[in-house]
């Protein structure tokens, strides 16, 4: 139906032809591919798999139930590089400050054209290991954690997971032992550079905090040279008991950029994690974002603050599984949509028979601009315990007239006024961010994205 | 300081509410607009102010010999238009503080003023909230959202102070204040007016101006000012009504 709205026959045709292209490109190019980067049988193996159940499924399409909102086929029309032809790096320190969160000590784990780069990272074996995957894959002492965790935690049976498990070639690697509060902030950071032609990247994070450990991350994909590359990460994270993690994902990259961004987490009891989504940039962005609740007394976090104009698109397809008692999920995320853009909110909350006594909220609130955004919002709940507490909700709106009058006459210019409004509205899920620096960088961003130079310090 | 001659607005594609308004209003000088409802009061202040849903079909409007017409409500209001809202707006994350802030930063901005410095504008906040009774907590909190009726009203006052502005309209401020809290409120116009200033009360009663003293009473009926007397012509209202009024000009 969306694709039929959006094109003719034919060009549909053509679309579902050049799915099938790439399809078939990436199925042939990945036996190339694994002769060279093979050197572990055990991940040999699962890519072998992995491409295998891509091969069967495919890219997602609109008649997928999950897929309803989002339409990739004008995505996979690129016949994309799996890797920059020239792996040359030429990125200085003063090129890429500006993206990081540079006012804060923190270790930096970076990739340039998918590749690390020494240079610009600041990483540890001190009091956790903060490294790179690939090379913690071919190193014996890593090698139970990641036998442990490396594709457990992710949905094997998703297309897009499939398709980084075969492809992947790096990403992060951040184990945290038993009692350690890390002691500064991780920035993960990809950066593209390639001008050649598009790539279509494949990172690939394992992240395991053990217990009574403390961790804040912050992962950012940023393509610096107006290409239309395609980001498909996965990031894996385990986290152990009574153990919190504060994760913040900033999505600002080139609006000809485009992300599909899978997240899955475990946690095991007592823990706390929450997820933090700030999506302004890109062309497409979709969020896969997966909590599991593997044990009592879990509570998981997601809040989200979607500000887009133009024809962007930002999709936020959440689940939270709840499988035992006393828990707690809370989900809030908000979104203003300027001129055509286009917001997508598909929140799935599944509680198992085991999580009584659980406590979860969602809330998706969105303020349309004009009269062509559009925001799908769709809560989902799927509740097989009869002793809990869930509520959910959704708002669509508009901004208040006779608030910009008041404002107006109070000496306060149309456009400042309605960015205070909207900054305002936004305002509740900054609450939640812990750190100062990463507030105000959100603050800076929405103004700019807001089109006001004003200090919202609210 | 404000002309206005010969004024028609109506609401967009409405009934014309304004017929045809005359007045004029000088520094130092108290007017106040009394009417039955229904008879165009807030419409005016509204027409004054800029708000886009009044067509204004005929007429002028000059405030200190610039057109006003011409000019949006921020810029009417950088030119030092004030306007006690009636029923004013909700405004949830934004606090008293932050907000007046903003207000003044923004107007200094427009009138090529560098910004207030934070411990110039907290001395100000400070003597303006003392003199109106207004608690320390009150600033913190979101701008009128939860305020009582009287709270709110106060909350208007208090921004007229902050931003002191050339010309005070003041919509129906009265209304729903008990004798305390108009006290209150009535003191800090009195301490807010001087001989380069101006008021406009717009009210339904009396009362209010036995605190503020007009110099002038208008009577609005109908979209028009049918009556234009002194102090002592609020008083007759009070107790006569206005059907005699309207009789009067009938004739």
């Amino acid at each position: 139906m969306g694709i039929a709205s959006h094109y003719t026959a034919s060009s549909l045709q053509q679309y579902i032809k050049k799915m099938i292209d790439l399809k078939e490109n990436l199925v042939s190019r990945h036996l190339v591919f694994n002769e060279k980067s093979s050197k572990n049988k055990w991940i040999d193996d699962l890519r072998h798999e992995a491409i295998e159940l891509f091969d069967q499924k495919g890219f997602p399409r609109k008649k997928d139930e999950e897929w309803k909102y989002t339409n990739l086929a004008p995505l996979l029309k690129t016949d994309y590089k799996l890797f920059p032809e020239s792996e040359e790096i030429s990125v200085g320190y003063q090129d890429v400050k500006q993206y990081f969160i540079h006012d804060i000590d923190s270790y930096n784990i970076v990739f340039v054209n998918g590749i690390y780069s020494s240079y610009l990272s600041n990483t540890t074996h001190e009091e956790a290991d903060i490294c790179v995957l690939s090379s913690a894959m071919n190193r014996m002492m890593y090698q139970a954690v990641i036998e442990n965790y490396y594709g457990k935690i992710a949905d094997k049976n998703e297309s897009m997971v499939s398709l980084n498990t075969a492809f992947f070639k790096d990403g992060a690697y951040i184990y945290i032992p038993d009692n350690v509060i890390l002691s500064k902030p991780v920035q993960l950071m990809f950066f593209s550079t390639a001008h050649e032609s598009e790539v279509l990247y494949h990172p690939r994070n394992l992240i395991v905090l053990g217990n009574n450990a403390q961790a804040h991350i912050i992962e950012r994909h940023q393509t610096l040279n107006a290409k239309s590359n395609l980001t498909n990460s996965v990031t894996e994270i385990h986290v152990g008991k009574n153990t919190e993690l504060d994760y913040y994902k900033i999505q600002n990259d080139a609006l000809e950029a485009s992300l599909i961004d899978n997240t899955f987490i475990e946690q095991e009891r007592d823990s706390r994690v929450a997820v933090q989504t700030f999506s302004f940039g890109g062309k497409l962005t979709r969020n896969n974002l997966n909590f599991k609740q593997k044990d009592e007394n879990c509570n998981s976090i997601l809040n989200g603050v979607t500000v887009i104009a133009g024809k962007q698109h930002v999709d936020h397809h959440t689940l939270v599984e709840h499988t035992a008692p006393h828990c707690e999920s809370h989900e809030l995320y908000k979104g203003i949509y300027d001129e055509q853009a286009h917001g997508v909110f598909n929140g799935k909350v599944y509680v198992h028979s085991e999580a009584q006594k659980l406590n979860a909220f969602q809330q998706n609130n969105n303020v349309l601009l004009t009269n062509q955004a559009v925001i799908d919002t769709k809560p989902q709940l799927e509740i097989f315990a009869d002793d809990v507490k869930c509520s959910h909700g959704c708002t669509v709106g508009q901004l208040d007239d006779s608030a910009l009058f008041y404002m107006q006459q109070r000496g306060i210019p149309k456009k400042e006024a309605e960015a205070l409004l909207l900054y305002a509205f936004a305002a509740e899920v900054l609450e939640h961010v812990q750190i100062p620096q990463i507030k105000q960088r959100i603050t800076k961003l929405i103004a700019l994205k807001l089109g006001v130079n004003i200090d919202f310090d609210l | 300081m404000l002309k206005i001659n010969n004024i028609h607005a109506q609401i967009e594609e409405g009934a014309e509410i304004l017929k045809g308004i005359n007045l004029e209003i000088k520094p130092g000088e108290i007017h106040a607009i009394m009417g039955p409802n229904g008879s165009g009061k807030s419409t005016l202040s509204s027409v004054i102010a800029g708000k886009e849903d009044y067509e204004v079909t005929q007429g002028e409007i000059s405030f200190e010999n610039e057109d006003l017409l011409e000019m949006g409500p921020d810029e009417r209001a950088h030119k030092g238009i004030f306007l006690s809202f009636q029923y004013p707006v909700e405004i949830p994350g934004v606090t008293v503080t932050n907000f007046i802030k903003t207000s003044i930063n923004e107007t200094r901005k427009a009138q090529g003023l560098e910004e207030m410095g934070a411990s110039e504008m907290l001395k100000l906040i400070r003597a303006n909230a003392e003199k109106l009774g207004i608690r320390k907590d009150f600033l913190s909190r979101s701008l009128n959202e939860g305020f009582s009726g009287g709270e709110k009203k106060r909350n208007e006052i208090f921004q007229m102070m902050m931003l002191n502005p050339k010309l005070a309209i003041l919509d129906e401020t009265d209304s729903g204040l008990d004798i305390d809290a108009l006290r209150i409120v009535a003191d800090g116009v009195n301490a807010f007016r001087n001989e380069n200033n101006a008021v406009l009360v717009i009210t339904h009663y009396q009362r209010l101006l036995d605190y503020i003293v007009p110099d002038f009473v208008h009577v609005l009926n109908d979209g028009k000012i049918i009556k234009t007397g002194g102090k002592e012509l609020a008083h007759e209202l009070e107790a006569r009504g206005y059907d005699w009024v309207i009789e009067e000009a009938a004739v």
